[in-house]
């Protein structure tokens, strides 16, 4: 790989300047409507003591130079339109552009929050509808669709799990802790702590399921939930799952699905079944609203008839004559609800194209979906094995997998002096998004693969080769190459322990 | 082969030899126990063609009723201001579109370096120093800020005024609830926060106390009386929700002895989209930093020396800190906020304070006009910026449909939205640059002749 020239360091220089660094006093973008209410003297309205003095120091610019600019940011971005995006546990499927146009229909982008529920039948029915398919995938039979996103369904989880317990306790003590695997995502135990409960960690076995005996000892009268992914962060389905919710049951606790995993069991499997009672749907991840950049998203929750009567405010309801409402908890569901979880009724943006997915895909699109994803993963693991990759980089768990994998970097650190976060970076320069990286914790060197449904054969077989290829360089040329890595991408390796140590979070004006 | 994958026959016995199985059935049979397989196919429409689901969406969406059917007066929190075209057409392309959290930042330069900006924009607008790359909201933003109170001061209570959106109070409640902690609320006073009560709530347990600039009833507050008020007992942490869109006249939180502001980004270049999605913000004085939600973009060097960006200070974070962590949130609103940081470069430093004078004279002229009205009369005197409150001497949603009638949506109805017996007859009318003078005169002849023929039908 070439290393920068010197030549291309002006271009990158001025490519990291600021929208702040740019333009000049007296350019414009906005020319002002023109004022056309009697003018009076603006102190009358607004009193001296309430003004700004000095104006934000926004950028002066004009309309070209903004295009310019963002437009010139955009290009020093990675995409999924632009490549493959195998980030585990991130579901980075196809974003259709339908999705993008049903969106921006005015009679979606621009109705109001609080239009008359009479007039924003469409919408409400849109919810209502959406709301019954995540039922159906789910096995689950009451929606709420408020949360933002899957941190914000985990809290409402976490809250209707300590509103179900405050309601039964007659006068008892209300259970305070929530187990979690090791294997949990990082938000599982955060949710539990702002929630005001207390996190207990349940071990991983050899097979790396949840390990029962660990569960056993654990699960006692003061346990509120346990919060399980299945199949996990490992990519493999919990063989145990129905003695887990007995277990769970037995002590009057309730189970708890982070849906974050979905993608490997739509139309297969459903939360329900396996005896959830509260599970969050990642809008963004299963059913593909595009992740812009880091949100935004939503995060739904559905859940078992036990937990209805404390599901958040809003949620949407269907009269006898068939027009639809919003309901305030008057009727069963809600009746004792936690309450709201922040304005209005939602990410509604992201039920259009959720919605709009689930119809183009329907029932058997779902599944087949779900199978593909599955299908994809051990495709690209059976690859990678053929290609060598496996001696230095094993499967951490098992022979198959689900929709995702763990690998193991600890053979390839030992051997080739290449660490996970050294591949990554070389993966870069062959146009890859490289997978996760050490997550989950508990697997040295870990590297996360998740291919989704909606990648070709040659894509997978062009990454395994890719991987292979990285390490047999490793091999002859010496780890530095990777280590250095990566050379082509508008930046190189970024100190961000300087940046933690000095934080400068603005532009300096 | 569904919709969006590829995989051909071929494909399927090369895959399935590779793989070493049968069929992909034996994947899931070797996988899932056979007790908690669906077993049936989902109840589930068929899938259709992209023009049929597009047929489908588009007669939803012709039986709503949008800012673009009718003249609309609508706000309390969101507000139909114009979109520059330009932000449809960054926030559509691939590039901002489709990617993830920015985990690989040599990649995802683009991403981070909006991020610095928009949070350098943020900063600057509300005159405080650091701010994080959004949140979900505004009312989450809310009991997000409360959160952070209780990790800095440990103390029990939370005093908020009931200028405060309802959404934002019922936010903060669940939340509350959740870690542990007490909402109490002061009433107001001739439209703003009742002074005397509020001195009174404050004491040596109060962990924030938290109003909105300007607050639900449109009623500019004297923010800095408040905090001076909030600081004088036991120093607790004091939050202000403010309105974006007002910052270029109004004085900023920074400047008021606020700690912590934070908002609902809506009205800057963001679609109403029924309620989302948008971002919150989420800005702060220096001390607080180590203890913000969120993702952070921070300024660095690469190994060339180059500048560039990253994701910084993540170990207050969910996937470093886990339990410990000062927040559950896991993204931001990235896209948003990139249309936030648009919008405001779009308006640029003179076009903020020149719309919010175009917004405060319209404001000042259609209240002053429609309170010339019989059976029409203001909720309060107070400045007002953007939107007012008045107080209908009629039913309001009777009035509502009249002038839903001839294509006018007057406003929100107060008493549905704040829930208090006191709200009764009010309306809430919200003016953005997109409601002309021309407007406003047929608001007034509209909800006039509305009222008018409801009082005459309550007197026959």
């Amino acid at each position: 790989m070439t290393p920068v020239t010197d030549l291309e360091l002006p271009l990158q220089r001025e490519r990291a300047r600021t929208i702040f660094q740019k333009g000049a006093p007296g350019r414009r973008a906005f020319l002002c409507p023109e004022l056309d209410v009697p003018r009076i003297g603006s102190d009358e309205l607004l009193p001296e003591r309430f003004r700004r003095g000095e104006p934000p120091r926004l950028s002066e610019v004009s309309e070209p130079e903004i295009v310019r600019h963002y437009v010139g940011l955009s290009k020093r971005n990675f995409d999924l339109d632009s490549g493959f995006y195998p980030l585990g546990s991130c579901t980075m499927k196809h974003n259709p552009r339908l999705h993008e146009r049903a969106a921006a229909l005015p009679g979606h982008s621009r109705l109001h929050p609080l239009q008359d529920p009479e007039r924003a039948q469409g919408a409400l029915e849109l919810m209502w509808n959406l709301q019954e398919a995540l039922t159906e995938i789910s096995g689950l039979p009451h929606v709420s669709l408020q949360p933002s996103a899957g941190s914000h369904g985990e809290l409402a989880g976490v809250l209707l799990t300590r509103a179900f317990h405050e309601d039964r306790r007659e006068g008892g003590r209300v259970p305070n802790k929530v187990l979690t695997p090791d294997t949990a995502h990082g938000t599982n135990p955060a949710t539990v702590t702002m929630a005001g409960l207390e996190v207990v960690k349940v071990a991983t076995d050899e097979h790396g399921g949840v390990d029962i005996e660990d569960l056993r000892a654990k699960a006692d009268a003061d346990v509120a939930c346990l919060m399980l992914t299945n199949p996990n962060t490992l990519g493999l389905f919990d063989p145990n799952i129905v003695e887990i919710a007995e277990i769970v049951h037995g002590v009057g606790a309730t189970l708890y699905y982070d849906g974050a995993n979905l993608n490997a069991v739509m139309g297969l499997s459903r939360p329900g079944d396996m005896g959830f009672d509260i599970v969050h749907f990642n809008l963004h991840k299963s059913f593909t609203q595009p992740h812009g950049g880091g949100g935004p998203g939503s995060g739904p929750i559905a859940v078992s008839d036990r937990v209805a009567p404390f599901l958040p405010v809003p949620t949407v309801s269907r009269g006898e004559n068939g027009s639809f409402d919003l309901d305030y908890g008057r009727g069963q569901v809600g009746s004792k609800s936690i309450g709201r979880l922040r304005g209005f009724q939602g990410n509604y943006g992201c039920f259009v194209r959720a919605y709009a997915y689930i119809c183009s895909l329907g029932g058997d699109g779902l599944k087949d979906a779900s199978e593909t994803a599955v299908l994809n993963a051990n495709y690209l693991l059976a690859r990678l094995k053929e290609a060598g990759v496996a001696e230095y980089l094993p499967l951490a768990y098992g022979e198959l997998c689900m929709h995702e994998f763990v690998l193991s970097g600890g053979p390839m650190k030992k051997e080739l002096k290449i660490k996970t976060l050294d591949l990554a970076k070389r993966l870069l320069d062959f146009g890859f998004h490289p997978p996760t990286v050490y997550f989950p914790l508990l697997v040295e060197e870990a590297l996360m693969v998740e291919p989704t449904e909606t990648e070709t054969r040659e894509t997978l077989d062009a990454f395994a080769e890719a991987i292979a290829q990285i390490l047999r360089e490793a091999a002859t040329d010496g780890p530095e190459v990777a280590q250095n890595a990566p050379y082509t991408t508008p930046v190189r390796r970024l100190d961000e322990v300087a940046a933690a140590k000095h934080p400068l979070i603005r532009q300096v004006l | 082969m569904s919709r969006y994958t590829a995989i051909t026959d071929a494909d399927l016995d090369a895959m399935l030899e590779a793989i070493g199985v049968a069929s992909t059935q034996e994947l899931f049979d070797r996988q899932i126990p056979q007790a908690v397989r669906l077993g049936r196919p989902l109840a589930l429409p068929d899938g259709r063609g992209e023009q049929e689901v597009y047929e489908h969406l588009r007669e939803l969406a012709s039986r709503n009723t949008s800012a673009e059917d009718e003249l609309s007066f609508l706000g309390a929190g969101m507000y139909d201001h114009y979109v520059p075209a330009l932000i449809d057409m960054l926030t559509e392309r691939s590039e901002f579109l489709t990617p993830y959290t920015p985990y690989q930042p040599e990649i995802s330069q683009g991403g981070l370096q909006v991020m610095f900006e928009y949070q350098t924009a943020i900063s600057e607008l509300t005159a405080l120093p650091v701010a994080n790359a959004s949140v979900y909201e505004g009312p989450s933003a809310v009991a997000a800020a409360g959160y952070l109170a209780k990790l800095h001061n440990s103390r029990r209570r939370f005093v908020v005024s009931a200028g405060l959106h309802p959404h934002s109070i019922e936010t903060l409640r669940t939340y509350a609830h959740g870690y542990g902690m007490e909402v109490v609320e002061v009433p107001l006073r001739e439209g703003v926060t009742d002074p005397g009560a509020w001195a009174q709530a404050i004491d040596a347990d109060t962990s924030a106390a938290i109003f909105a600039q300007p607050n639900v009833y449109g009623a500019v507050e004297d923010a800095a009386a408040l905090s001076e008020a909030t600081k004088a007992v036991g120093n607790p942490v004091v939050i202000a929700q403010v309105d974006p869109i007002t910052l270029g006249i109004l004085a900023p939180p920074g400047e008021c002895g606020v700690d912590v502001a934070v908002g609902e980004g809506q009205p800057l270049g963001n679609r109403l989209d029924f309620g989302g999605p948008s971002f919150g913000f989420f800005a702060a004085r220096e001390e607080y930093l180590r203890r913000m939600p969120g993702r952070i973009a921070g300024e660095t060097t690469d190994v060339d020396g180059r500048r560039g960006f990253v994701l910084t200070l993540q170990t207050r974070e969910q996937h470093i800190r886990r339990e410990k962590a000062t927040s559950n949130i896991c993204t931001a609103q990235a896209l948003n906020a990139l249309g936030g940081v648009v919008y405001l470069t779009w308006l640029g430093r003179r076009g903020i304070v020149e719309l919010g004078e175009l917004l405060l004279a319209r404001t000042h002229y259609a209240r002053e006009t429609l309170s010339a009205l019989d059976g029409i009369e203001p909720l309060h005197s107070q400045p007002v910026i953007r939107e007012f409150a008045v107080r209908l001497d009629a039913n309001v949603a009777a009035v509502k449909r009249r002038c839903a009638a001839e294509g006018v949506n007057p406003g929100v109805d107060l008493q549905k939205l704040t829930g208090r017996e006191e709200d009764r007859g009010g309306l809430l009318v919200a003016i953005t640059e997109q409601r002309s003078r021309a407007d406003i005169d047929r608001l007034v002849d509209v909800l006039g002749a509305a009222v008018a023929a409801e009082r005459e039908m309550v007197l026959a």
